[in-house]
């Protein structure tokens, strides 16, 4: 089953409250997700040259502190980082890559779960209110978030199985659905260079649109793509710097409704999620039409 | 007049205080607030009731439906009136995929735009549609009028048995064995009763009438044996 949540603020003025908005609407999600929950929060964003990455513990004791420390006597750049629950956030003057190769020679079990200059991903296994709880989500700040609850089809239950995923810089992917295709495009996605971490449907969409994006498609001409080749249902929503968007399948055989006021556009499985934001009796609401792409995005970063 | 506060009671008591009266009616006139979206309101009524919803509606609303007469003050979610027996449902705003789907009777009004696969397997109900309907609508009505004031997705009407379909404005396309038919006096008459049935102004000779060809495997004599 699964549910799918978004929130994109038209209104900067409600940037300080896009948490407290959004925790309502993913707990609203559980009964459609149970097993595990998790967000992609953007906002807070570092300068040209620096680069954010959320970075995930498999222990819960992990000792940032001496990582950090390790981190920046490597690369000899300065560095920034706030720990949150079992996850870190770290800010880095730096470029990707070497940032990359320095965790896993230092870290080998750190999972990085996203990097770019806005995005930051949380998630895990347990309910949508143990996720929003462990991470505050009710606290954070920012410009738009996505978030996911999950109910297990196509592989185990596990935080690296829980969604979002990353598919490159800044950008994610949350997804109801089920693609039936995906054991035979991870092993041509592979084939072109892609890495996977488990046997997660939704990670193999993830993984096509980060190779399509690298192939030099706009993330337009990525999804007209996927609705090619991606064979399943889906409801996708998709989080990128400046905003996000929403796609369904040719036969839309997943709910997916759209709410949009002056101040914001609102996207959910269900109604139910969208019942609690401000000014919703008076919004426009709608039901995305199939194999159509629907984006929202301020217009510079 | 009895009113369920949905904010206070839950879907489970409003539901049990409408199945408490199948065998003697007490309260005529009731009225649901704060439904804000939940699923399966006003459920498997069995009697003749009048029931406001007031306000946006989850999934099943109305199922099973007999006798009784319910609006929604909003939209509704995937499957309202589903499988409905009889009695009147009304849909204030427009409704997800899967209205009426599998519905033996009664008439479902929406005065908005209908979702995907409305009427799918619809067995006897009449659905009029003051927007438009999505695509996949009436795969497989077997029975019953469906009536669209705005324009049909695609795929319209596939593998149709009886169901009549009366469209004013665009088809995308046609699903399997679906065809434009003839507007004949008595298909004029009925569906100027549905249309002034459900409150709408339009003149039923502004529609086209669209049913089966009977061409498919089932409609073939020669494969009775094979059942």
């Amino acid at each position: 089953m699964c549910g799918i949540v978004g929130l994109y603020l038209k209104n900067p003025q409600l940037e300080s409250q896009l948490g407290k908005l959004f925790e309502p609407m993913l707990q609203a999600m559980t009964d459609r997700g149970p097993d595990s929950a998790g967000f992609a929060i953007y906002g807070d964003e570092v300068a040209d040259g620096w680069v954010k990455l959320t970075l995930q513990a498999t222990t819960g004791n992990f000792d940032w502190a001496s990582l950090m420390a390790e981190l920046e006597g490597r690369l000899g750049c300065s560095l920034d980082w706030f720990q949150n629950a079992s996850a870190a956030v770290l800010k880095i003057h730096a470029a990707e890559a070497p940032v990359r190769l320095a965790l896993a020679e230092l870290a080998p079990g750190l999972r990085i779960m996203s990097a770019g200059q806005s995005i930051e991903i949380l998630k895990g296994m347990g309910l949508p209110e143990e996720i929003s709880q462990r991470f505050g989500l009710a606290g954070m700040k920012g410009s738009h978030i996505i978030g996911h609850t999950r109910m297990a089809t196509e592989s185990a239950v596990t935080m690296e199985g829980s969604h979002p995923f990353s598919t490159g810089a800044d950008l994610c992917l949350v997804h109801n659905g089920s693609l039936s295709n995906h054991f035979r495009l991870r092993q041509e996605l592979k084939r072109e260079g892609i890495q996977f971490e488990t046997d997660n449907d939704t990670e193999v969409a993830a993984g096509y649109l980060t190779w399509r994006l690298q192939q030099g498609d706009s993330l337009k001409e990525a999804l007209d793509h996927a609705l090619e080749d991606l064979d399943g249902f889906f409801t996708f929503a998709i989080g990128t710097r400046n905003g996000f968007a929403v796609i369904r399948d040719p036969i839309a055989c997943k709910p997916a409704i759209l709410a949009e006021t002056d101040d914001y556009v609102a996207m959910a499985s269900e109604y139910q999620a969208l019942s609690s934001l401000p000014g919703i009796e008076n919004a426009r609401i709608w039901e995305p039409a199939p194999a159509t792409l629907y984006i929202w995005e301020r217009e510079s970063a | 007049m009895k009113t369920i506060d949905l904010s206070i009671a839950t879907v489970r008591d409003l539901n049990q205080a409408l199945h408490d009266q199948q065998h003697t009616v007490e309260d005529r006139e009731w009225l649901v607030t704060h439904s804000n979206g939940k699923h399966n309101l006003a459920v498997g009524v069995n009697q003749d009731v009048c029931i406001d919803i007031q306000g946006h509606a989850g999934y099943y609303c109305a199922g099973m439906n007999q006798k009784a007469s319910i609006t929604v003050h909003g939209n509704a979610g995937v499957g309202c009136a589903e499988n409905m027996m009889s009695g009147y449902v009304r849909i204030k705003g427009s409704a997800s995929q899967a209205a009426g789907a599998t519905a033996h009777g009664g008439l479902l009004v929406i005065e908005g735009d209908a979702g995907a696969r409305c009427g799918i397997s619809m067995k006897g109900i009449d659905i009029v549609v003051g927007g438009s309907i999505g695509h996949m609508s009436c795969f497989m009505g077997q029975a019953g009028r469906l009536v669209v004031c705005g324009d049909a997705g695609d795929a319209l009407g596939d593998s149709l048995y009886e169901t009549h379909i009366y469209v004013k404005g665009n088809v995308a396309s046609l699903g399997s064995d679906c065809i434009e038919k003839e507007m004949r006096a008595e298909h004029l008459e009925e569906l100027q009763v549905l249309l002034n049935r459900a409150g709408f102004e339009h003149k039923a000779a502004e529609f086209k009438r669209y049913g089966s060809a009977r061409q498919l495997y089932n409609f073939k004599v020669d494969n009775a044996s094979a059942y």
